[in-house]
């Protein structure tokens, strides 16, 4: 655990509501199971990271032990147990990315941010972390800065994006090369007399 | 129940059993690592694959229950690949450092290895290497060659009722710790190094001392508490080496506590290895046997047996009790008490005085009431059994006491023997409860009846009994937690006050008043008086303790595992210890010392061998005849009626030290140090 720890960890009370609500979901006797959604929340709380305090307070509302509560943060990797930059660079360099760029992806963290794999920035702004698939394999290589995904990346898009948040705005999140979600890179081939804007220029066998 | 085919076998099984115990049940030898009888099932090393038809993957049978015409195959070439293909995955990550290894010669992974393992591995790249953790005094770790079973993380979270161990992190990264790196906080910490599969946790005491080869196994009894658990003691040469539990499905199942494992260092320390005798300058000089027998002839010369008693302490043995007690009675003395504690249990009703449930039988029982007993620390093995009661479910406990964490919840009535009393008049809610129930039980601590006014307490805890209907038919639930392991084979053989006769309050105050004038300490060192320098105190004992510093002759004795004797556990079973090495310089088996003294006072005792000394304690109580078994106590009346006043205290402050033995070891003092904070400023608990 993260040798310096912050003495005592509360829920907001906004917080708290949502909480007992993710408890009152579950029978009675059974409240340990909101164990991963309040962990998520006291990760929110505390800017991306769940100190020591945050899991000893989980366990006391949900009457179990801190030890159990300490191996569900630890047994997912999505917890984080030691502060984290204010944007939280997850690249997924996994096969399918890792074969459309997500190196190049990497390079463009590190150009901007300064930040190697598993670093945070002096400014505390960005931590880069490489992670396992995220799921979003059609539109790779693409990284996940906080709750947005970002895709279809190559060097010079990622570069702006990180820039952008450097600066304090708002890129868009999604798709980098223009297409809507996860259709083809091309265009769409089906239902095309419904979205015209968005069919293939020709013949379709992207 | 299910039928079931085991490699060509039908046999028919319990419904409900996994497919490895019924292997087991056909004779099948199935590898395991995590598995373990008294454990939850986890399925996690996958060491214990067999084949079954239909099923088109292999079958982890540790995990899959019993079906009705399944057929299972353990010894096809197909198995045993796979469990070679296991074996090669396990041994990945683990260090081939056996030769360095405590666990070696004992060791579930060697030896499976020499069944599964290959020839050559054939995993080129680097081998994880994982911090060690710290888990107290007792528990040295080389995480490195962890397996990650979790018998440790199940051990400690379901018997012995503490959170403190568990599995952090995620495949490879996966790590065995306690949380925050602390000591592992329960007094059944150490058996994790004896379910530990691999390396992984070993004694820390006993590190590098041996090899498992290299010893000589013992089996015994355990003297630490009133329990009696069964013990293996390992000795090299003339030294003690180690204890291990032994398998007593009635007693211990197969766990000892952290004392009764790690107190044998205290056998090399502080002892008596010759007798002493207290010269005219006042100090004690050594001497021989004839001038420390002859020193207690001039001494007890025209003393009249009235003027003189003889205590026993709380590991006396039962031969060396009922020698002394021959001796006194022929010296004219019925001033004899096994009770040290000033216990008011009544000798002439064993049923006041045993543990009438047996420990087996808290298992059947559906309601208890604690009364002035801390039994996690007076007899930790049997709080694992309330414990494994308390898991089955419907078991209201409740308990009257200070409150105090058991590893088990507990409905806290209240610290005074008000609340005892309002029970036994029924006024108090609980009292419908134990009479509900169709097995109550109670449990009454030895410090409680050790109180001046504990014969009410026995008396009032009779009466709730009786009104609960906790004696009936061949159920009775009325128990007393003993804690010496002398104490109920003294009372059985009947090493109590006589006819007129005082009792260790009584002769406590004759030692003060100068009435005694002659006293026998046979090993009672927890006497509590200031005036042992006025009689004529003879000691008998293995340890230099509170006896020995204030007698006047000392004849050295032996510990538990330096003699063939006998001792009556808290149920009233008979059981043996036997000799594991030879007691130190001159010292002797108690029981002849006795004799030899009896012949130098000139009243000679009528036996010369063990065998005989056995006959004589058949004659003195025929339950002595039974070895390993329990004679059911009679009810009868003891107690007394009269109110209970003030709160119950709890009669040990330290665990890890409550007699000569624990408190001369410096494992004990280190467990003392750092799990109970005793060492001023050397842990974080004292704020």
């Amino acid at each position: 655990m993260q040798t310096e720890q912050p003495s005592s960890f509360s829920f907001t009370s906004e917080n708290l509501d949502k909480a007992n609500w993710h408890i009152a979901k579950y029978p009675e006797g059974r409240q340990q199971s909101a164990v991963m959604p309040l962990l998520d929340l006291a990760q929110r709380q505390n800017g991306g990271w769940i100190p020591q305090a945050a899991i000893e307070v989980i366990a006391d509302m949900l009457d179990m032990a801190s030890i159990r509560v300490y191996e569900v943060a630890t047994f997912y990797t999505m917890y984080n147990l030691s502060p984290v930059g204010e944007h939280f660079v997850q690249v997924c360099t996994n096969l399918p990315c890792w074969l459309r760029g997500s190196d190049q992806v990497m390079e463009a963290c590190k150009k901007v941010t300064g930040c190697s794999n598993g670093e945070t920035s002096e400014d505390g702004k960005f931590t880069v972390l490489e992670v396992e698939c995220l799921g979003a394999c059609v539109n790779a290589p693409m990284m996940q800065i906080g709750d947005d995904y970002y895709e279809d990346l190559d060097s010079a898009s990622a570069e702006e994006i990180l820039k952008a948040l450097k600066a304090g705005e708002t890129p868009k999140v999604g798709s980098q090369a223009g297409r809507h979600t996860c259709e083809p890179a091309g265009g769409i081939t089906s239902l095309t007399d419904r979205y015209p804007d968005r069919a293939a220029k020709s013949g379709g066998d992207d | 129940m299910p039928k079931i085919t085991i490699d060509g076998e039908e046999l028919e099984v319990e419904a409900g059993m996994t497919v490895l115990q019924a292997c087991e049940q056909a004779g099948k030898e199935v590898p395991r690592f995590c598995y373990h009888d008294r454990l939850s099932i986890a399925g996690n090393c996958r060491m214990c694959l067999v084949q079954m038809e239909r099923s088109p993957k292999p079958v982890a049978s540790c995990a899959m229950p019993v079906g009705d015409g399944m057929v299972v195959y353990t010894d096809t070439p197909e198995v045993k690949k796979m469990r070679q293909g296991v074996m090669e995955f396990l041994l990945i990550n683990h260090p081939l450092d056996c030769p360095i290894c405590d666990q070696g010669g004992e060791c579930d992974l060697q030896d499976q290895a020499m069944a599964y393992g290959m020839d050559h591995g054939r995993y080129k790249e680097n081998k994880r290497a994982v911090e060690d953790k710290h888990m107290g005094p007792l528990i040295k770790t080389i995480m490195t060659r962890c397996i990650h079973c979790t018998r440790c993380v199940r051990f400690s979270t379901e018997v012995a009722g503490v959170t403190d161990m568990g599995l952090i992190g995620r495949g490879e990264n996966a790590e065995i710790v306690t949380y925050l790196d602390q000591a592992v906080s329960s007094e059944l910490s150490a058996n994790v190094i004896d379910l530990c599969p691999v390396g992984a946790l070993t004694s820390k005491p006993y590190a590098f001392m041996a090899r498992p080869w290299e010893l000589k196994k013992t089996e015994s009894v355990d003297v630490s508490d009133a329990q009696g658990c069964a013990v293996r003691v390992d000795s090299r040469g003339p030294e003690v080496m180690r204890v291990l539990p032994r398998l007593n499905e009635d007693v211990n199942e197969e766990w000892i506590s952290d004392k009764a494992r790690y107190w044998v260092d205290g056998l090399k320390r502080q002892r008596l290895d010759r007798p002493y005798v207290r010269g005219k300058n006042g100090k004690l000089a050594p001497a021989t046997w004839n001038e420390a027998f002859a020193a207690i002839a001039k001494a007890t010369k025209g003393v009249s047996g009235s003027e003189m008693a003889a205590i026993a302490g709380d590991m006396a043995d039962c031969e060396s009790m009922l020698a002394l007690k021959d001796l006194m009675t022929a010296l004219g003395s019925a001033n004899i008490d096994c009770r040290q504690d000033g216990s008011k249990v009544d000798p002439k009703v064993r049923a006041s005085y045993t543990f009438n449930s047996t420990i087996a039988g808290i298992e059947d029982a559906d309601a208890l009431l604690i009364v002035g007993a801390n039994p996690r620390w007076e007899a930790a093995v049997l709080n694992a059994r309330i414990r494994k009661r308390h898991l089955m479910g419907k078991f209201p406990i409740a308990a009257i006491g200070p409150a105090i964490d058991l590893s088990y919840p507990v409905d806290w009535l209240g610290e005074g023997g008000d609340v005892l009393a309002e029970i036994a008049n029924g006024n108090h809610p609980f009292a419908e409860v134990l009479k509900t129930a169709e097995k109550p039980m109670i449990i009454v601590g030895s410090g409680a009846a050790a109180r001046p006014d504990g014969a009410s307490v026995l008396g009032l805890a009779r009466q709730i009994a009786e009104a609960s209907g906790a004696v009936s038919g061949d159920w009775n639930g009325f128990n007393v937690l003993q804690r010496a392991a002398s104490r109920v084979g003294g009372l059985d053989l009947g090493f109590a006050p006589g006819e007129g006769g005082l009792d260790t309050a009584g002769i406590l105050d004759g030692v003060t008043s100068g009435a005694i004038k002659v006293l026998y300490l046979l090993g009672a060192d927890e006497i509590a008086s200031k005036d042992l320098d006025k009689p004529f105190v003879i000691y008998q004992g293995h340890h230099g303790d509170a006896g020995a510093h204030v007698a006047d002759v000392i004849l050295p004795g032996a510990a538990y595992t330096e003699k063939d004797a006998t001792y009556v556990n808290l149920e009233g079973r008979v059981q043996r210890g036997q000799l594991a090495v030879f007691p130190p310089g001159e010292a002797r088996e108690d029981w002849k010392i006795v004799r030899a003294l009896s012949d130098v006072l000139g009243q000679t005792l009528p036996y010369n061998t063990l065998a005989e000394v056995r006959q004589g304690l058949v004659k003195a109580n025929p339950v002595f005849q039974g070895i390993d078994d329990i004679q059911a106590a009679e009810w009868g009346e003891f107690g007394a009626t009269g109110g209970v006043s003030g709160a119950f205290t709890y009669p040990i402050a330290n665990f890890y030290m409550t007699d000569p033995i624990s408190r001369a070891s410096a494992t004990m003092a280190e467990c003392t140090d750092e799990i109970l904070g005793g060492g001023e400023g050397k842990t974080g608990t004292d704020g």
